[in-house]
C-alpha cells in the first residue's frame, strides 16, 4: 500500500491578514516533508490546514486522491499530530497518558509494550509518575514513544524537536528514519536540520 | 539505544462511536477520580448550601417545607454550573482536543462521553444526596422520591446544555461570565418544572406531567447537543 499526502493550492488567512496561499506539495511514502520559515510565516497553520483542524480558504488536501474535506475518517485513521500543545494529562502519569493517547486512535498496546517503549525514550523508571513532575524534555519524549507505538502512516509534526536533549534528538532522528524505511511520510516544521534529510523542502514567508 | 518502530499496519484502524464514547467517558472519570477536590468542590457546595438554609431561616416547618424542593433544585443547578467551566476548558488548553478531535472516532461519541462523565461526576452524586438533603426541610417520603426523580431526569439536561454553551465560551476571554450569560437562562426551563415535580407532589399531585416534559427535554437535548458540541468544538479549533 503507497500512501501519498498532496497539497493543491492551500490557502489561508486570518482575518484581513493573508498567511498563505498558492501552496502545492506531494509526499510520498517515504519521504518527508520540511517546512521552514521564520516565526510567523504560518508554519503551524499550514499543519493544522493539513490535519483538519483549520479550516482552508482556497485548495485541498488530498489523502491517497481523496480530499480529506469531504472524506476526512480514512486520513485521521492514519494521522498521527502533534502540535505545539502535547496534550499530556499533568495528573495521568507517562504510562497513563501514552495509554490513553493510543487508545484514542484506536490502538492497543500491551502494558509490556508500552513500558519498553517508555524504557527506551528514558522514561523507564519515571514512567509511574504524574505526569507534573517530569521536566518539559521528558514529557516531550511520552511523544517520542508515541511514535514508536503508532502505526499511523503520517506523521504531522510542529517543532518535534523542542525541548528534547541532543539524545531526545538523536532519537527522533532514528524514528523518523524507521518510520519512512517502513513506508511512512511525514510533515514536519522544524527550525533545526534533522538527519534524514528531507525529500522536499517548503520555505514559507518572504 | 534499542528504538524500535512498531510495524505499519495496513488495515486502517476503524473508529466507532461507541469506542469513542466508552475512551472519553472512562478517561474523564479517572481524571476526576485523581482530582477528587474539583470533583467534590460541587458536591460539597450543593450540600453546604442546601443546609445553610434551614439554619438561617429558623425552625418553622411549613415555610421549610414550602421551600424545600425549590432550594434544593437551585442549589444542585448552581453546583452543576460550578463544574461546568472544566468540561472542555482543560482539554483545550492542554491541546488534548486537538487530538480527539483528530482522532478516528465521531466526534459524537467521545463528545458524549464526556457530558456522560460529567453527569456521572456531578449530578449523580446530587441526585443521589438530595434525599438526605430534603429531610432537613421536612420532605415526606413521597415528595422526597419526587425531588430524586425529577433530579435524576433533569440533571444530565443540565449537563448537556452545559456542555454546549462551555464548548461554544472555548478560547473566549472572560469565558466564565459568558458562560454564566449563556447557561444560566438555559436552565431555567429545568428548575421550573423540576423544582415543580416535587411542589406537585407535596401539595397532593401528580409529579408525573413535570417528570415528563423533564424526559422530554432531556430526550430533545440529547438529540440536539452533541452536533452542537461538535460545531463548537470545531470552530474553537479553527
Amino acid at each position: 500500500m503507497t500512501a501519498r499526502l498532496e497539497a493543491r493550492a492551500l490557502a489561508c488567512s486570518r482575518g484581513t491578514a493573508r498567511l498563505f496561499r498558492e501552496i502545492s506539495f506531494g509526499i510520498a511514502a517515504g519521504e518527508w516533508l520540511a517546512v521552514r520559515g521564520p516565526n510567523g510565516s504560518g508554519k503551524t497553520t499550514l499543519l493544522r490546514c493539513v490535519a483538519g483542524l483549520t479550516r482552508l480558504d482556497g485548495g485541498a488536501v488530498l489523502w491517497d486522491g481523496e480530499s480529506i474535506g469531504a472524506h476526512c475518517a480514512p486520513f485521521h485513521a492514519n494521522l498521527l499530530y502533534a502540535g505545539h500543545l502535547p496534550g499530556i494529562k499533568d495528573d495521568l502519569s507517562a504510562e497513563e497518558n501514552l495509554q490513553c493517547a493510543l487508545q484514542l486512535r484506536g490502538v492497543s498496546a500491551p502494558p509490556a509494550a508500552l513500558a519498553a517503549a517508555l524504557a527506551d525514550v528514558g522514561l523507564g523508571k519515571r514512567r509511574r509518575l504524574p505526569a507534573r513532575r517530569l521536566s518539559a524534555g521528558q514529557r516531550r519524549r511520552i511523544g517520542l514513544a508515541r511514535l514508536m507505538l503508532d502505526p499511523a502512516q503520517c506523521w504531522v509534526l510542529d517543532e518535534p524537536l523542542t525541548a528534547l536533549d541532543d539524545e531526545g534528538q538523536r532519537m527522533f532522528s532514528t524514528l523518523l528514519e524507521r518510520h519512512l524505511a517502513r513506508g511512512g511520510l511525514a510533515i514536519l516544521a522544524t527550525h533545526q536540520d534533522v538527519a534524514p534529510a528531507p525529500a522536499r523542502l517548503l520555505r514559507m514567508g518572504a | 539505544m534499542s528504538v524500535a518502530v512498531s510495524p505499519l499496519v495496513p488495515a486502517q484502524p476503524e473508529g466507532s462511536f461507541a469506542a469513542g464514547f466508552a475512551w472519553a467517558f472512562a478517561r474523564d472519570l479517572k481524571l476526576a477520580m485523581r482530582h477528587p477536590g474539583e470533583t467534590l468542590l460541587a458536591v460539597a457546595f450543593f450540600v453546604l448550601v442546601a443546609s445553610l438554609f434551614p439554619l438561617g431561616i429558623g425552625a418553622e416547618p411549613q415555610l421549610l417545607q414550602r421551600i424545600g424542593p425549590g432550594v434544593i433544585w437551585v442549589c444542585a443547578l448552581l453546583a452543576a454550573f460550578l463544574s461546568l467551566p472544566a468540561m472542555f476548558a482543560a482539554d483545550y488548553t492542554d491541546g488534548s482536543l486537538e487530538q480527539m478531535t483528530l482522532s478516528p472516532h465521531p466526534m459524537g461519541g467521545w463528545v458524549g462521553g464526556k457530558i456522560a462523565a460529567h453527569w456521572f461526576a456531578s449530578g449523580l452524586p446530587l441526585t443521589v444526596l438530595s434525599p438526605l438533603l430534603g429531610l432537613q426541610y421536612g420532605l415526606d417520603g413521597a415528595t422526597l422520591a419526587a425531588l430524586a426523580a425529577a433530579l435524576l431526569v433533569g440533571t444530565p439536561v443540565l449537563s448537556l446544555l452545559g456542555a454546549a454553551c462551555t464548548a461554544l465560551t472555548l478560547g473566549a476571554r472572560g469565558g466564565g461570565m459568558l458562560l454564566a450569560l449563556l447557561a444560566l437562562p438555559l436552565f431555567v426551563p429545568v428548575l421550573v418544572f423540576g423544582a415543580g415535580a416535587a411542589e406537585a407532589q407535596a401539595s397532593g399531585l401528580s409529579a408525573a406531567p413535570h417528570l415528563s416534559i423533564l424526559g422530554a427535554g432531556l430526550i430533545v437535548a440529547g438529540m440536539a447537543v452533541p452536533p452542537a458540541v461538535c460545531a463548537a468544538v470545531r470552530i474553537a479549533m479553527d
